[in-house]
């Protein structure tokens, strides 16, 4: 248990310490209001939000910087007692990169794929007058082993793209720590790195942060990734912190309505259960109402929760919650979990699906070496990776969509052509695609309506009213307003715009459903809404349903089996509920060990719980 | 409105009303910029001359007034005076601007309609066929496009017909670059998959769904290619390759006239800013467009 820092002088003084910090748009409508924080030297704190949170503005602005559009309209940002936003330009200058730093989203695109990185190491200490050549040389060596990476010519000799998407955020790393900063912020470092990368990626920061006592922000929309690093914990809503304190209070017993459902919004390996989203979504800045901006979406709102903004009010020693109702929040039970899934028992003895001998290539590379599975009707099969490990490849196949395949995939009893488009109008609609990304799988230029519709016309299923009234049928049903139907994608949210995907597959009655990472895009707290919908969808309409994704608690919450594929061979399959408790294979134990989860996070807590039980 | 989260494609947009970028919209967001309504402006005046001009003329193209090179008002020749051998220079003018906008607009058109479809099915081929287009575009592009219509025009005489064909051939492979590149990252996209998943077939979805996303840079490119296919009819008839030499033409005007640029400027003048004016309006119109294209771009980033 960290020791919480409050304002009075305590025996570690916070090196960073946020007062009252306010941004908002150069129009003045507010973006993030009164945030205070503090982090002490050596502590990781994390901040935890849902996109438009704020919780980026509020990383960047420890560097004193806003985005533009945005300014820093008050408050106070000190950093070892000097306020960050009284320095000028070139004193901010100076201070990044050197005494405060940032890790980057996204190590591809941070650094410059022109220059070998051994420059790019160089020029930041160079730029801040670190030593001599030879200095600065010996000290890259030291970070890169610092970042276990090899230190030797030959791979400083590199450029970007000859390093793995690991080894440049560890570079990013290197660079951030390489002028020994007192502050570091990381904005999401680990966010499209497999499981395993990012598990040593986070075991190097938290190190490296306390070896050389650094005060960190670790920005994250991933609970369970904060939990397994950071002690403290805050969580922003709309623009606010609304709830801080020790990580095991807040997964444990939140006193905020939104950390609870937030937390029972995240899959857990040990889980079975289905997932409870959160119902609506947050509001936009210059939309927030005037009290408590969780209210509407909150089941224990009362009405002198819209009057005024909660204070953040100390629940307990060293944790504080923006909630008039904390009180009631900390006398329910642990965080609300859905009900045990039911599956309908798959039909044993016809297979929607079966795949026999599926190789893929990509080019000259083999990516599946003959795969086997079946699909039985009614089943949720979950198809578990790392990227490359051919799990999307393999989807792909079976929708038509990659086309240079050998081997049989069989829809009933009847053999599929490689590519969509050779395949009977009946057995294309029957296999229905849902794509990772719902920015890209909706076509810009088109009404939802259209979109949605698409299918009843290329299947020559329904036209004109009729083919309207299916649509709008269809958009109740994935829980969207039928008016949704004249809106354009760029005015839905990601979540909506994954449901309107789900409505364009299913309204063509398909018996097979790929879910492709449908929810790897999306907050976690609409990751669970959407689980939840495909669930229930699967169950009501008696779908196949193969669940294509990386994250394995997620399995746990929506498929009955999974198969894991690691460099395109299956390596384990079985009922999930028994591979994920009991892996035979190695590779999917480590993968098991390294899935950042709330309970090994907080496994002393749940211990405690499992003996008075 | 802002959205405070960077957002790349990946994160949650929350509920952000409105600016969608609707490109049936665009040209009318972007006559909010002033350039744009300059450019406007500018088209609009001098194609109501070239429509009306015949009618509203004091005399005919090619009816004697003056003396030659009389200036404005002397010897009883017209407010822009007189040409080379005694017509009215104002005349002229009014009658001279339609034969070079309407055979640049359909010329400029066929050579869009070519260079759209060509683009579009290399972009979403990905194969053989692609380069192969790509590579005869290339060879097209390697002649200027004025050399081309010369040769073509020299070939076979001047003709509205061969001068037509030979913009619009010219005109195609710049297109079909312009297309081509607007339209790969597109074909990659997503709900290009979804559609080929159901089966749609190939003119469909290059019609229904790559067409529609690439109407901005094909917009911007209309205006630009149209300025050029201007520019170059004017000066094949400044060459003096008009299918009618003697006619009233602003480019057989300017050839005919600047003899006396320094006695009786306006018989070449006249043409040379209506010519100058016509093909800055539609520059400022594809500057306008691309600018509120770009702007569109701007507000997803960040603010």
């Amino acid at each position: 248990m960290s020791v919480q820092q409050q304002p009075t002088p305590a025996p570690a003084q916070p090196s960073v310490s946020v007062q009252e910090l306010q941004i908002c748009t150069n129009s003045g409508v507010p973006v993030v209001t009164e945030v205070s924080f503090e982090i002490t030297p050596g502590e990781v704190l994390g901040l935890v939000g849902e996109s438009g949170s704020g919780k980026t503005t509020v990383g960047l602005s420890l560097l004193g910087h806003a985005r533009r559009g945005l300014r820093i309209a008050g408050g106070e940002i000190s950093l070892d007692g000097e306020n960050i936003l009284a320095l000028g330009d070139e004193e901010l200058r100076r201070l990044r990169g050197s005494r405060a730093s940032y890790v980057p989203q996204d190590p591809a695109s941070s650094l410059n794929p022109a220059l070998r990185i051994s420059l790019q190491l160089r020029e930041g200490l160079a730029v801040h007058g670190w030593g001599n050549r030879k200095e600065r040389d010996a000290r890259i060596a030291e970070m890169m082993r610092e970042v276990a990476l090899p230190d030797d010519p030959e791979f400083l000799h590199r450029y970007p793209h000859q390093l793995s998407g690991g080894q440049q955020q560890r570079i990013g790393l290197a660079m951030a720590f390489a002028n020994r900063p007192r502050l570091i912020v990381l904005d999401e470092p680990t966010t499209g790195l497999d499981v395993t990368t990012q598990a040593t990626v986070l075991a190097t920061v938290r190190e490296l942060a306390a070896l050389h006592g650094v005060a960190a922000l670790y920005v994250s929309h991933d609970l369970a990734v904060v939990a397994a690093l950071a002690r403290r914990v805050a969580v922003m809503y709309a623009g606010r912190i609304v709830e801080l304190g020790p990580a095991e209070d807040l997964f444990e017993s939140a006193a905020h309505p939104y950390t609870r459902r937030l937390v029972g919004a995240i899959p857990r390996l040990t889980g079975g259960r289905s997932l409870v989203g959160i119902p609506g979504h947050a509001p936009s800045p210059g939309r927030r109402p005037p009290g408590c901006a969780f209210a509407p979406r909150c089941t224990l709102h009362i009405p002198q929760c819209d009057e005024n903004v909660p204070a953040l009010d100390t629940v307990r020693s060293g944790h504080r919650a923006r909630c008039i109702r904390a009180e009631d929040v900390l006398k329910q039970a642990r965080a609300k979990v859905g009900d045990p899934l039911d599956f309908i028992p798959a039909d044993a003895d016809s297979a929607a699906l079966t795949l026999e001998n599926l190789v893929a290539h990509y080019g000259p590379i083999e990516v599946l070496h003959s795969i086997n599975l079946t699909l039985e009707r009614h089943e949720c099969l979950a198809i578990v990776g790392e990227s490359g490990s051919g799990k999307t490849t393999t989807a792909r196949s079976i929708a038509g969509l990659h086309r240079d395949w050998t081997g049989s995939i069989r829809l009933g009893d009847k053999a599929l052509e490689a590519s969509a488009r050779a395949r009977s109008t009946e057995s294309r609609r029957q296999i229905q695609y849902i794509f990772q990304n719902p920015y890209g799988s909706l076509n810009p230029r088109k009404t939802i309506g259209e979109t949605v519709g698409q299918p009843l016309s290329v299947f020559d299923i329904a036209k004109g009213r009729r083919a309207d009234e299916m649509v709008q049928e269809m958009l109740e049903q994935v829980s969207l307003s039928a008016s949704y139907a004249n809106r354009y994608p760029d005015q839905l949210s990601g979540g909506e715009r994954q449901r309107v995907a789900i409505a364009r597959a299913l309204i063509s009655s398909p018996s097979i459903l790929i879910c492709d990472e449908v929810t790897s895009a999306l907050d976690v707290s609409v990751q669970a809404a959407i689980v939840e919908l495909l669930g229930q969808l699967q169950r009501e309409l008696g779908l196949s349903m193969v669940f294509v994704t990386h994250n394995l608690p997620l399995v746990r919450s929506i498929a009955q089996n999974v198969a894991v594929l690691s460099e395109g061979d299956i390596v384990e399959y079985g009922a999930t509920a028994e591979v994920l408790a009991d892996p035979q294979q190695p590779y999917t134990r480590e993968l098991i060990a390294n899935t950042p989860s709330l309970e090994t996070a907080t496994s002393e807590a749940m211990a405690k719980e499992a003996g008075r039980g | 409105m802002s959205q405070t989260e960077q957002a790349p494609a990946l994160a949650e947009g929350v509920d952000t009303p409105t600016p969608p970028g609707r490109t049936s919209s665009l040209l009318a967001r972007s006559l909010r910029l002033w350039r744009t309504r300059i450019g406007v402006l500018f088209v609009l005046v001098l194609v109501v001359i070239a429509i009306i001009g015949p009618w509203i003329a004091p005399h005919g193209a090619s009816e004697f007034v003056a003396p030659p090179f009389s200036k404005p008002g002397q010897n009883g020749a017209g407010i822009l005076g007189s040409d080379y051998i005694g017509q009215d220079v104002y005349s002229r003018f009014l009658y001279g601007g339609g034969s070079i906008l309407l055979s640049a607009t359909i010329s400029t058109a066929i050579g869009m309609i070519l260079g759209i479809a060509i683009g579009l099915v290399a972009a979403y081929a990905r194969n053989a066929l692609d380069d192969v287009l790509m590579r005869a575009m290339d060879v097209i592009m390697a002649f200027p496009q004025i050399l081309l219509a010369l040769v073509a025009v020299s070939l076979i005489g001047a003709g509205w017909g061969i001068i037509i064909a030979a913009i619009a051939l010219t005109t195609a492979p710049r297109v079909a670059r312009v297309t081509r590149g607007a339209a790969l990252p597109v074909v990659e996209r997503d709900f290009v998959a979804a559609t080929e998943s159901m089966g749609l077939s190939r003119p469909r979805i290059l019609t229904g769904e790559l067409f529609p996303s690439i109407l901005g840079p094909i917009m911007v490119e209309a205006t630009l290619r149209l300025t050029y296919s201007i520019g170059v009819i004017a000066a094949l008839a400044f060459l003096g390759l008009a299918p009618d030499p003697n006619g009233a033409n602003w480019g057989v005007m300017i050839k005919q006239n600047q003899l006396a640029l320094a006695t009786q400027p306006w018989g070449a003048l006249a043409p040379i800013l209506a010519i100058a004016l016509l093909t800055m309006g539609t520059g400022l119109i594809g500057d306008g467009i691309a600018r509120t294209a770009a702007g569109i771009d701007r507000e997803r980033g960040d603010e």
